[in-house]
């Protein structure tokens, strides 16, 4: 207080200076050298767009002011340290937090135009669209034609057994697991290896045919051949769907993507075509981390 | 010394024994710990425990067999005509005695013999007495020593020790399975003097109960029916409405605690649910008969059906009141168990949250709820306060929840409170009753727990 009084007039100064600033930094801040995402944000044709995304766990910032389009047919990969918040980012878009008490999501995120966080927005029919592979597998304690055929299920996919069996069969190829379960799909999900629930987990999602596709590293416990055929499928998938991508293998990142970002303590650092990143990376952050001189 | 004030003896003595274990392990290498085999604690819990178990074990061995002594050497220095009598005679003067030696005046002239007898009863006693002492203390002093010599740097303490746990350990889970088996095999035995005076198949097919026998050669009328049939009906029908009361709506309340219900709403109301479950049984049985029952009479005589003043409805109704936070306590515990990557994974398929509760989180539930329930039932069968001021005491043998009905534990109350003979059928019948309420039970368990291994979705 004492200090206030004794200068006034500097101090009020100083305060309009700050609101001018924060008023002039509203639509996208691209100011300050931490706040910045270098390299270009925009897709060719977008489909998801986000603004100012910032998610708060409680009081844990957890990513601050996201701007980032990806495009139709396009397939993203998000890289970053661990803990930087690439799984966070990618929740948000099938808005997956809402079950995590205490999460808070503010900004904006488009998908097809529309507006994710919206009141009206019935999030059952967008989840069943963007569907999601996560970082831990999580087959259903059921067999693994029930794991598969669950989804196709409630949506009402298949009208008969035989329908069942076909997209069950489809997805379990597609995800190159059919030939190792094809004799035993009435044993129980949960009884498969790490990387075969892996792909079980990749083909259920398969299974109800989302137009986007979010995947946290889905490769992560599986051997060379099986990472190639999933990358593969990512590849087919891209001519229909859109993909995001979480990674930490750089050469797994160049193959399947179109464009990366590289995420950095909750920031959106460096965005832009694979090539341009890992070849000619804008931001220090990106090289020190591309090169592996990172931590 | 008395044997209270001897254990407590025995107790300082260990506890010192500890730390001189531990004193004389540290002495042994000089300080240097790292050579020991085993933490310096062991070496103590070690000598502690050579302290306590050999001694405690001696004097048990000892405190088992002094009566028999005692009496034996009274006996034997009691007068020839005595000693002759035939046994029964001769353990009535014993317990004489014994009144005697313990100062309570049985009668006001006693045999002078008698008092000899005593005096000498009570000398011995002191011997005895002493002897252990001596003996108990001797033991525990002398393990202490030998343990203490025994301990060098590569002695093994550790694995002693957590051998003798180990062996503590299964003791004590035996003490429960032989308790278990003990109170079996009596309720066994009991029933099978029960059924050697009425037929079994009478007992299990019987369709009327009416236990009443005649105590003297001469009364008139009932010679007693033992027909368990109405009871089991009884049982059954009360149960069966408490659980149609408590299963929905403590499942419901579970499932809207663990899914939907915010922690903070969900940390008041548990508790204030369990509360429950911790109202004393009479007051729910006032409640019933004084408040639940009259309404559900005049409920009934505005349709014009006739209901007694005590119902099985009413009883059930209360007894589902009661037994509610059993299964929704329970049953919210397992739900809430039920990882939250099972629902993530079905929410990002596009699921409801209706259809992930019924399809995905309930299924991988099931065995704790199947628990909790199964739990809620044996509370129920066994509920026996409600029944009695609710229900009524009379044995009929209906399905209308309206009427009067009586429960097996009711009975079995009934049959055993005031004066009674102890192998009139009257009473025996109990015991048959009992048995078959445990049987009832474990088949119940053995079936849930059939189910429970043929539906459960095991989840890592
Ligand atoms: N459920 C949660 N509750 C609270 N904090 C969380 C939660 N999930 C993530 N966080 C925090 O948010 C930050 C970002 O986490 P996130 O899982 O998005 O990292 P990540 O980039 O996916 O890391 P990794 O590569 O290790 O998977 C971390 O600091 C983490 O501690
Ligand atoms: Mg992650």
């Amino acid at each position: 207080m004492n200090t206030v009084t004794q200068s006034k007039p500097e101090s009020v100064s100083r305060m309009k200076t700050l609101i001018n600033k924060s008023m002039s930094a509203k639509p996208v801040n691209f100011q300050g050298e931490m706040g910045a995402t270098v390299g270009s944000i925009h897709a060719d044709n977008p489909r998801i767009t986000c603004r100012n995304v910032n998610v708060f766990y409680a009081e844990n910032h957890a990513i601050q002011d996201i701007n980032l389009d990806i495009g139709t047919n396009e397939v993203i990969s998000l890289i970053g340290p661990s803990g930087c918040g690439k799984s966070t980012f990618l929740r948000c878009l099938n808005r997956m937090n809402d079950t995590v008490e205490g999460c808070r999501v503010s900004g904006e995120i488009k998908i097809d135009d529309v507006d994710v966080y919206s009141k009206h927005l019935d999030v059952v029919p967008l989840r069943a669209q963007v569907g999601m592979v996560f970082q831990k597998p999580n087959p259903f304690p059921k067999s693994i034609y029930d794991n598969i055929a669950y989804g196709p299920k409630i949506h009402g996919l298949a009208s008969t057994k035989a329908e069942l069996d076909q997209i069950v069969e489809s997805s379990l190829r597609k995800a190159g697991l059919w030939d190792e379960v094809k004799d035993r799909l009435d044993q129980p999900g949960t009884g498969l290896s790490g990387g075969q629930q892996q792909r079980l987990c990749i083909a259920r999602t398969l299974s109800v045919e989302p137009e986007v596709i979010l995947m946290d590293e889905p490769c992560s416990a599986l051997d060379p051949i099986a990472t190639a055929k999933i990358e593969q499928l990512i590849d087919e998938l891209r001519q229909r769907y859109t993909i995001a991508i979480v990674t930490h293998s750089m050469q797994q990142a160049a193959r399947v993507s179109q464009r990366t970002a590289y995420f950095h303590l909750g920031k959106l650092i460096e965005v832009g075509k694979t090539s341009d990143v890992f070849t000619n990376p804008l931001h220090e952050l990106t090289q020190d981390y591309i090169t592996g001189r990172f931590g | 010394m008395q044997t209270p004030y001897l254990l407590f003896t025995l107790l300082i003595l260990s506890v010192l024994a500890y730390f001189i274990g531990k004193r004389r392990s540290v002495t042994v290498v000089e300080g240097a710990l790292r050579e020991l085999h085993s933490l310096p604690a062991y070496y103590g819990y070690y000598t502690a425990l050579w302290g306590l178990i050999p001694a405690l074990f001696l004097m048990l061995v000892w405190l088992s067999f002094e009566p028999t002594w005692l009496a034996h050497q009274t006996v034997a220095s009691l007068p020839e005509e005595i000693k002759s009598l035939p046994s029964s005679k001769l353990n009535l003067q014993l317990n004489n005695i014994k009144n005697v030696a313990a100062g309570l005046q049985v009668s006001q002239r006693v045999d002078p013999l008698i008092v000899e007898a005593a005096e000498h009863y009570n000398r011995l006693r002191k011997i005895s007495n002493f002897a252990l002492t001596l003996v108990v203390l001797t033991c525990s002093l002398t393990g202490i020593w030998l343990a203490h010599k025994k301990i060098n740097k590569d002695y093994r303490a550790r694995n002693v020790v957590e051998k003798i746990m180990t062996g503590l350990m299964i003791l004590a889970s035996t003490i429960a399975i032989f308790t278990t088996v003990g109170i079996v095999a009596s309720v066994v035995f009991e029933s099978l003097l029960f059924f050697r005076q009425v037929p079994f198949f009478d007992f299990l097919f019987g369709l009327e109960w009416s236990p009443q026998t005649a105590l003297r050669a001469d009364q008139v009328g009932s010679s007693g029916a033992f027909g368990a049939v109405p009871l089991f009906a009884g049982t059954l029908l009360i149960s069966s409405i408490a659980l149609i009361v408590a299963v929905p709506i403590g499942l419901m309340s579970a499932i809207y605690l663990s899914e939907f219900a915010g922690s903070k709403f969900r940390s008041t109301a548990k508790p204030t649910l369990e509360i429950l479950a911790g109202i004393p049984t009479v007051v729910y049985g006032f409640f019933a008969a004084l408040t639940v029952a009259p309404f559900i009479r005049e409920t009934g005589e505005l349709w014009g059906w006739v209901v007694s003043s005590e119902s099985a409805l009413a009883a059930g109704l209360v007894m589902g009141i009661m037994i509610i936070p059993f299964v929704s306590s329970l049953s919210d515990d397992v739900i809430n168990a039920v990882p939250q990557s099972l629902r993530d994974a079905a929410y990002a398929l596009g699921a409801t949250q209706a259809e992930t509760i019924k399809q995905i989180i309930l299924p991988a539930a099931l065995p704790g709820i199947v628990g909790s329930i199964l739990l809620a039932a044996s509370r129920a069968i066994g509920e026996t306060m409600i029944v009695v001021m609710a229900a009524g005491l009379a044995a009929n043998l209906t399905a209308n929840p309206l009427e009067a009905v009586t429960t097996v534990t009711v009975q079995i109350v009934t049959l055993l409170v005031g004066d009674q003979e102890f192998d009139s059928p009257k009473t025996l019948s109990a015991f048959a009753l009992g048995l078959m309420l445990f049987v009832v039970t474990l088949a119940l368990n053995v079936i849930a727990l059939h189910i429970v291994r043929k539906y459960r979705e095991q989840y890592e």
